[in-house]
């Protein structure tokens, strides 16, 4: 009835392809998150005139496509002479592209707390510090929190674009294992269902987070 | 003592204090009363550091608020100030929201600033309501809240902006009731406010803003009785 000549080494060759996902997307995202909160917190803090420099950059970021900015960025590293493997590469364009995005919200959370709301901190002695710690970030966290799993989901699956600089990660391994079995819808759908089992937990640890803060606002 | 001289402040081409000399002893109970735009709240802010001033000083127990080495953090402390919005920090329960500052900014234990926001929160008649989420009380409860948020500081100082403007009239009651029992404690108070009844009950002095000036100031009886300034006595007239 269904035949397939995919081998439990095929499977396993798939499963190193998404552990090469997972790595590239969590280095990205965490690096490219910590950078977004750094230069959120400056462009609200020094105002628009001031962040406009670091506004022009992350913008070049957000508007290039992302497979155009992987092979730049690895052409550049290779005249540069930086020696870099494609995974450190693909990281630190990954990552800047994730900060680009993150950026933005974090600034627009950080904007969405109440100037009432920190004014009271203020007035109550807390200092710049810990009215941005004990104020601002926990409150600007739930309101940015649903885009930042989206943006965390997106940078998931654009992370299958470092295929181009010869990282073996899930989607490269399914087109090695499709090119050599000739059983492109099976084993895209096997592909296609792990992205979803990577995928799901994160989204689901997102609902979970938004319904347990939710009773409290 | 809070020492005012000769304060202006302008909001670009609006001058919305044009000179302002007022002092408060330790333990006295001023309300301002005025039209809206008079620059009473203003003041408030000014007198807190949440706002600078263009000229003059403003001394709060003969440390100059808007001087450069002056420590505002630290000057806040002793200068309590509830809003117009009471301003809950939401992601924090009643309790958490009064324990905050004096962790925080006073360095107190944890055992030891429970006590006192316990002791603020039962002062206020809040203490059922210790594990509450600030969305789940009344306006007047949230605003009580405040007023023991900043009482938990220990300040020697307290401003009120309008607390009750917000409110629902049948929960401004409560909120007066509040600021009574303070003064009647011997809290030192400056109350901006439209509740003239309450100015009256509670004041040694009010003082009456119009246009950023503070046109009168006098004893409760005396200014309500026999108002001198004109457009006090238009105000008076439109407000009784």
């Amino acid at each position: 009835m269904f035949d397939t000549a995919m081998t439990a080494n095929d499977l396993l060759f798939l499963l190193k392809g998404a552990g090469m996902t997972l790595a590239v997307t969590g280095v990205s995202v965490a690096a490219g998150t910590l950078m977004g909160v750094i230069f959120g917190v400056i462009r609200v803090q020094i105002g628009p005139w001031w962040a406009a420099p670091l506004t022009f950059l992350l913008d070049i970021f957000r508007s290039v496509p992302l497979l155009i900015q992987l092979v730049l960025g690895n052409a550049f590293q290779s005249i540069a002479k930086l020696g870099w493997a494609p995974f450190t590469t693909s990281c630190v364009i990954l990552s800047l592209y994730t900060a680009a995005y993150c950026t933005e919200i974090v600034r627009g959370a950080i904007d969405s707390v109440p100037p009432t709301t920190r004014r009271a901190a203020r007035s109550l002695g807390m200092t710049w510090a810990q009215d941005m710690r004990f104020i601002v970030a926990p409150l600007a966290t739930r309101i940015a929190l649903p885009s930042w799993i989206g943006l965390t989901l997106g940078v998931m699956k654009d992370s299958s674009l470092v295929l181009w600089l010869g990282l073996i990660e899930l989607l490269r391994a399914s087109q090695v294992l499709v090119t050599r079995l000739q059983e492109p819808l099976f084993i895209l759908s096997i592909c296609g269902l792990i992205y979803f089992l990577l995928s799901f937990p994160i989204a689901r640890l997102g609902g979970y987070l938004e319904k347990r803060w939710s009773p409290n606002d | 003592m809070i020492e005012i001289q000769n304060v202006r402040k302008s909001f670009g081409s609006l001058e919305v204090l044009k000179g302002i000399d007022l002092t408060v002893q330790k333990g006295e109970v001023v309300t301002v009363i005025g039209g809206s735009g008079s620059g009473k709240s203003t003041l408030l802010t000014c007198i807190n550091g949440l706002e600078p001033i263009d000229s003059g000083r403003i001394l709060v127990d003969g440390t100059e608020v808007h001087a450069k080495a002056t420590n505002l953090n630290k000057l806040r402390q002793k200068i309590g100030i509830v809003f117009q919005q009471w301003n809950a920090f939401p992601h924090l329960t009643v309790l958490e929201n009064v324990m905050l500052a004096p962790r925080k900014v006073l360095g107190m234990a944890k055992s030891e600033a429970e006590a006192m926001a316990v002791k603020q929160l039962t002062h206020v008649g809040l203490a059922d309501k210790l594990k509450t989420y600030p969305s789940r009380m009344s306006g007047g409860q949230q605003q009580r809240m405040a007023i023991a948020r900043a009482l938990a500081m220990s300040p020697d100082y307290m401003l009120f902006d309008e607390v009750t403007s917000a409110l629902d009239p049948q929960l401004v009651g409560e909120v007066l009731d509040t600021l009574r029992m303070l003064a009647s404690e011997g809290m030192t108070m400056i109350c901006v406010t439209h509740e003239m009844k309450f100015a009256r009950e509670v004041s040694d002095r009010v003082a009456f803003f119009h246009k950023g000036v503070m046109a009168e100031i006098a004893a409760p009886a005396e200014l309500f009785g026999a108002p001198k300034d004109p457009e006090l006595q238009k105000f008076l007239a439109a407000t009784h």
